[in-house]
């Protein structure tokens, strides 16, 4: 189906339903219950799940396919939101330009850093795309402050111009208020609620928007995996003389990859500030940088669906532990005697709340030393793990990465 | 489509649609018939405390959580009451919001706009929030009073110094009750000039974001009006930690003041590096060397350790406000009796300040009735009130700014304990910081009460 | 002239916490061939270290002043530590006064353990996994490490002062010809180069001069003939990764009193070492150390008024344009060998 063999339409579809089906997935507690903290299915973390879904797949596919480890990519994704902010306020509140023009732009960047860049390789290239991103991240909240708006960051104003107001349903101040990005007029922050039974589920328009652009750009990776220019690129990977050796030049290929990557992370910051329209220039910072490089890792460098699965668990964690404070956890263990109780929650309280930094760092570490190939390969452990009785040939014990 | 399809019925229809073989979805929440985003219910409210718990700014977040727990305490009637005994208005009675308990969920600013708002954001679609507080840096502030504008939510904004908050990106749903750049250079001016004459020559290290600019021009415009000059202004990275190849330079200058426009870690290390370079104790153009730093914090003067002595800033408040200046000043030793009784160390002013506003708050909504932001905007607006621990205060209806005296502090030369860091030098009347609500620009727009 | 010599003094303070830090970078690297992302939290710890010790030698019982109120109203607890009870009031506050100098006795043995510890029981795995796998699992030893410091000393900084003696500054204009005060630098400052410098050559004289660094650079130089020689060079690196961990750690503990420590000290030095480490070419020592010096400078210079005034923003990535700029010219650094870290 659409080009692709039997296994990847399986993920496919598996993807597609996973989207579509996130609002109910994410929200397994019914509301009001104790539990009903560990939900994620609401609007803001979906989108986050689906757009830094976007970012990291994009990722993979220059350091998955090629090895080329950048440390700048968070540069892309800014420069993309500032784009995208800045159609918001010039054209129209509509989101499609903002996205169009965001991922142009951040492919425009892409080619300048990837063409001075990748005349290196190995962790000097790394430190290059690094040190493009920190002059990036630095100018962005010092000194291009008017373009930026320095650390404040760039939001809508009432007194933007945009010129075309209208544009595709458009959106235009209503009673004094700031326009909300809107696509043929319905605005990104609509949602419905469906309550059944203790169970409230909200479907957000701008999720499944981004959920679309996701399934298409996750789509465009299985085709550039399956492509003679993936294969070339994993010939860049596994031996980049050898194929200088037999004539062909890795440069158009590599910048290529490069400029696809910058395309899908600057696609990704397109729909942040869409979702959201606020951007800071911390987006830009080595850190943000590093966070798609552990996504990327934590879910299997090189697959197709770790670096999903990588970036919906480290924003979760950012989400969702960092909320819990330690009148919730005295809440949960009241049903323990008093002492119990207190040894619990002081024990438990370093890692949550202001502590959740700490249980990602132990989580990172336990992933990197046990599971090398991140979430998919403990997934394909437990699946032999399971289908191990019937193919007792099949498990020789040797794990490899997926493809 | 055109603009009257806008309307949340436009977009039902519109979604009614999309959503076909569901059953007939309620849009938004329950409580969408109130008017209003996130309406409580009969028994409890929900109020989201947004504070920085990692980052450099993690300890003020803490101490601003803790004056939420006693705010909250307070409200529902627990403990000594707090400034509530001292509070003008008496609308509120320990028996919560209208009734409601008041309850609390908690999340992390990092002091980054984007994680500020993500989190805003999981309080209000998630918690269902009614009201947004907290932060500890102006950035965030903005951030996250925009977000509560689109969402139609109170935002009661905690410690934020830059003159935009409530200037250039002022928002009709947001607040706030902590003093800013302007004020800082208005209340600080004249004691310089009384301390340190008018003849000054001054240069300023600039930390190089819009909090840094907003407070450089506050404090030049002021002290320049005063017959100071300024030498120069060189603007230094907020990453940066090493300052001494931007304070090195100072002595040679022919300035005899220093400027640090500069916070947090910032203010500490350029500060550290300028007392070693022996600034404090040189001699320039026949006078002493001073060095100033507009915005002093507690928290701050702690990390710069014995460098602070003498040293003169400005704060929102201080906990010794009341023995040191009067009974004017009513409600500062109510709140750090019941701060330090459960705590044991007297609170900052981010504590303060974030106390304040959740009493003030809650006070607009009991006055106004109504969980609604509009009433309760309507409420804070051109609200006088007294008790809280700043003297007569006035929350303006014009940018949502709160007006009070200023305090001017200077590091203390020979601190008893950890916590008795600054003594306070003069309080600056309110007249004297009084500015017009329209030099900052910036359009406070409608109300929006959401949903 | 003065305020270019001054900058030169200033670069070289900035420049001897770099160098420091990327020469323990290095020494990892060239021995055990691992990217250790966790070499700013060494610093940090050592950093720690100072302030342990500051926290230990006033470790105090409390005696309870009448006379005195707190700010409750309540009579004043007034702290007494208990080396004034040892050795008298003076020589007790002259002891806590020298805490700095004193948390280097303090810091060698713990950073060395801090080291090998963290080598035995890590990175030991991960020498034959790729280098973004070692990135990885030592960057969140270093999350991890920052995170336990911030929940036992809190987020913000924690004073650390220099002996009084080294308070002031030194009149170096006057010595050189200039007009007095002209180019005045702080004594502790001085200090701290004049330490990198002396922990710099001990470095580099142990690698050369003993057996022991004899055999190391043998090692880093062709690991698998040393081996076949009979020789146990896992126990030499091992040692070699708890002395590379030593000079970070020291060169946190000295510098203490020019930056007050915080728990994200360490990652704030991470990025500029590892670029300072690359243009110094990897695995180079004299590389790292030169590639220190001149990026401190450089630094340094940016931040001069008169630059800034001319090409506004260009304090903020200076080092960063000549990482790039370096780089493109000489493709491995300013010393580095072909090969390394290439693949």
């Amino acid at each position: 189906m659409l080009g692709l063999n039997k296994s990847d339409t399986r993920l496919l579809l598996i993807v597609v339903a996973l989207v579509a089906a996130a609002p109910i997935i994410l929200n397994p507690f019914p509301e009001g219950s104790g539990l009903a903290q560990f939900n994620a299915g609401y609007p803001d973390l979906m989108q986050r799940f689906v757009i830094f879904g976007i970012f990291a797949i994009g990722f993979n596919i220059l350091f998955g396919l090629t090895g080329y480890l950048s440390f700048g990519h968070a540069a892309f994704l800014g420069a993309g939101s500032y784009a995208g902010m800045w159609m918001m306020k010039l054209l129209s509140i509509n989101v499609i330009p903002a996205i169009i023009f965001s991922t142009l732009i951040a492919g425009v960047i892409s080619v300048l850093i990837g063409f001075i860049s990748l005349r290196r390789s190995g962790i000097y290239f790394s430190i290059l795309t690094l040190a493009f991103a920190q002059m990036a991240f630095s100018l962005a909240a010092s000194v291009l402050t008017p373009i930026t708006g320095g650390e404040t960051g760039l939001q809508t104003n009432l007194n933007d111009p945009r010129i075309f107001p209208e544009f595709l349903g458009g959106g235009s101040s209503i009673d004094g208020n700031i326009p909300k990005p809107s696509l043929f007029g319905i605005e990104m922050t609509a949602s419905y609620q469906l309550p059944i039974g203790g169970w409230e589920w909200t479907f957000n328009w701008g999720y499944y928007i981004c959920g679309v652009v996701m399934i298409l750009a996750f789509y465009m990776a299985i085709r550039i995996f399956r492509s003679p220019f993936g294969l070339m690129l994993k010939a860049v990977k596994s031996n980049q003389q050898r194929m200088n050796y037999t004539g062909l030049n890795a440069r158009p290929y590599m910048l290529a990859c490069f400029v696809i990557s910058g395309m899908y992370a600057g696609l990704a910051g397109g729909l942040m500030a869409a979702m959201d329209p606020q951007v800071g220039a911390e987006r830009m910072q080595w850190t943000a940088s590093g966070e798609v490089v552990l996504m990327t890792i934590l879910g299997g460098v090189g697959t197709l669906i770790g670096p999903v699965l990588g970036a919906g668990l480290i924003k979760y964690f950012e989400n969702i532990f960092s909320k819990i404070n330690s009148n919730l956890l005295h809440e949960w263990f009241a049903f323990l005697p008093d002492g119990l109780e207190d040894f619990l929650v002081t024990i438990i309280y370093p890692f949550i709340g202001k502590g959740w930094h700490l249980t990602l760092g132990l989580m990172f570490m336990a992933v990197i030393i046990f599971l090398p190939g991140g979430l998919v390969e403990g997934g394909k452990r437990i699946s032999r793990a399971i289908r191990r009785p019937k193919e007792a040939t099949a498990a020789d014990g040797k794990t490899n990465p997926a493809e | 489509m055109s603009k009257s399809n806008l309307t949340r019925r436009g977009v039902l229809k519109t979604g009614a649609v999309a959503g076909a073989g569901l059953a007939v979805p309620t849009y938004l929440s329950a409580g969408s018939h109130a008017g209003f985003t996130n309406a409580p219910g009969d028994s409890s409210v929900t109020l989201g405390f947004n504070v920085p718990q990692t980052g450099a700014y993690a300890d003020e977040g803490a101490d601003e959580l803790r004056a939420y727990e006693l705010a909250v305490e307070h409200l529902n009637g627990g403990g000594d009451g707090g400034m509530l005994s001292t509070f003008s208005s008496k609308a509120l009675d320990g028996t919560g919001i209208l009734g409601r308990k008041v309850e609390y969920v908690t999340g992390d600013t990092q002091t980054k706009p984007d994680a500020a708002r993500a989190s805003a954001r999981s309080m209000i679609e998630k918690d269902g929030a009614i009201m947004i507080t907290g932060g500890s840096s102006s950035g965030v502030a903005v951030a996250v009073q925009a977000l509560c504008q689109e969402a139609g939510i109170i935002f009661m904004a905690g410690l934020t110094h830059s003159n935009d908050t409530t200037g250039k990106d002022k928002k009709a749903n947001g607040f706030r009750h902590f003093f800013n750049s302007y004020m800082s250079g208005a209340a600080l001016a004249p004691i310089l000039a009384s301390n340190y004459g008018k003849d000054r020559k001054a240069y300023h290290l600039t930390a190089d974001y819009n909090w840094g600019y907003t407070t450089e021009e506050a404090v030049r415009n002021s002290t320049e009006a005063m017959g100071w000059e300024t030498v120069a202004a060189v603007k230094t990275p907020l990453a940066q930690t090493d300052f001494s190849s931007y304070v090195a330079p100072v002595l040679n200058s022919g300035a005899d003041v220093l400027v640090l426009n500069h916070y947090g870690a910032n203010m500490v290390n350029s500060l550290t590096s300028a007392v070693q370079f022996g600034l404090r104790a040189a001699e320039a153009n026949g006078k002493n060397f001073e060095i100033v730093v507009p915005l002093y914090s507690r928290l701050m003067a702690r990390g710069a350790g014995k460098n602070v002595a003498g040293i003169f800033g400005s704060t929102n408040w201080h906990w010794s406000l009341e023995n040191v200046a009067g009974a004017k000043y009513a409600g500062t030793n109510a709140f750090v009796q019941s701060f330090g009784q459960k705590y044991g160390f007297p609170p900052s002013q981010a504590a303060h300040t974030v106390y304040c506003q959740t009493l003030l708050y809650a006070d607009a909504v009991q006055r106004a009735g109504s969980f609604n932001p509009c009433a309760v905007a309507e409420a804070l607006e051109g609200f006088e009130f007294d008790g809280l621990g700043n003297g007569p205060t006035l929350y303006r209806a014009e940018d949502h700014q709160c007006f009070k005296d200023v305090l001017v502090v200077k590091g203390k030369e020979n601190p008893d304990n950890d916590f008795d860091l600054l003594e306070i030098v003069d309080v600056t009347p309110v007249e004297q910081v009084t500015y017009d609500a329209a030099i900052f620009g910036g359009e406070l727009g409608s109300c929006n009460p959401g949903a | 002239m003065d305020q270019i010599i001054l900058q030169i003094l200033n670069g070289l303070d900035k420049g001897s916490a770099y160098a420091l830090i990327a020469l323990g970078l290095t020494l990892i690297f060239g021995t055990l061939g691992v990217v250790n992302f966790a070499h700013g939290a060494l610093f940090m710890l050592g950093a720690f270290c100072t302030v342990t010790l500051s926290r230990i030698l006033t470790l105090s019982h409390t005696v309870i002043d009448e006379s005195r109120k707190d700010f409750l109203g309540n009579p004043l607890k007034v702290d007494v530590p208990y080396v004034y009870d040892w050795f008298g009031e003076s020589t007790g506050a002259a002891i806590i006064d020298w805490a700095v100098p004193l948390s280097i006795i303090f810091a060698i043995p713990v950073m060395i353990a801090i080291g090998v510890a963290m080598e035995r029981g890590l990175v030991k795995h991960f020498y034959k996994r790729p280098h973004a796998d070692q990135i990885l699992v030592t960057f969140g030893l270093a999350i991890v490490l920052q995170e336990i410091i911030k929940y036992y000393f809190g987020a913000n900084q924690i004073p650390a002062p220099a002996p009084e003696a080294f308070i002031g500054s030194f009149d170096f204009g006057a010595l050189i010809g200039f007009d007095a005060g002209a180019i005045i630098y702080p004594y502790w400052r001085i200090v701290y180069f004049c330490f990198a410098m002396i922990l710099i050559g001990a470095v580099f004289a142990f690698l050369q001069f003993t057996t022991f660094g004899m055999v190391v650079r043998a090692g880093m130089a062709d690991r698998e003939t040393v081996q076949l020689l009979g020789i146990n060079i896992d126990r030499r690196f091992t040692l070699m990764f708890g002395i590379a961990a030593a000079v970070a750690g020291l060169a946190g503990v000295m510098y203490t009193p020019i930056n007050s420590p915080n728990y994200h000290m360490g990652m704030d030095f991470l990025v500029i070492s590892f670029v300072v480490v690359v243009v110094g070419g990897m695995g180079s020592l004299p590389g790292a150390v030169l590639a220190g010096f001149v990026l401190g400078i450089l630094e340094s210079f940016a931040s001069m008024r008169q630059v800034i005034e001319f090409l506004p923003g260009i304090n903020q990535v200076v080092i960063y344009l000549a990482a790039i700029v370096i780089l493109l010219t000489r493709p491995r650094g300013l010393m580095g060998r072909k090969g390394v870290m290439e693949d």
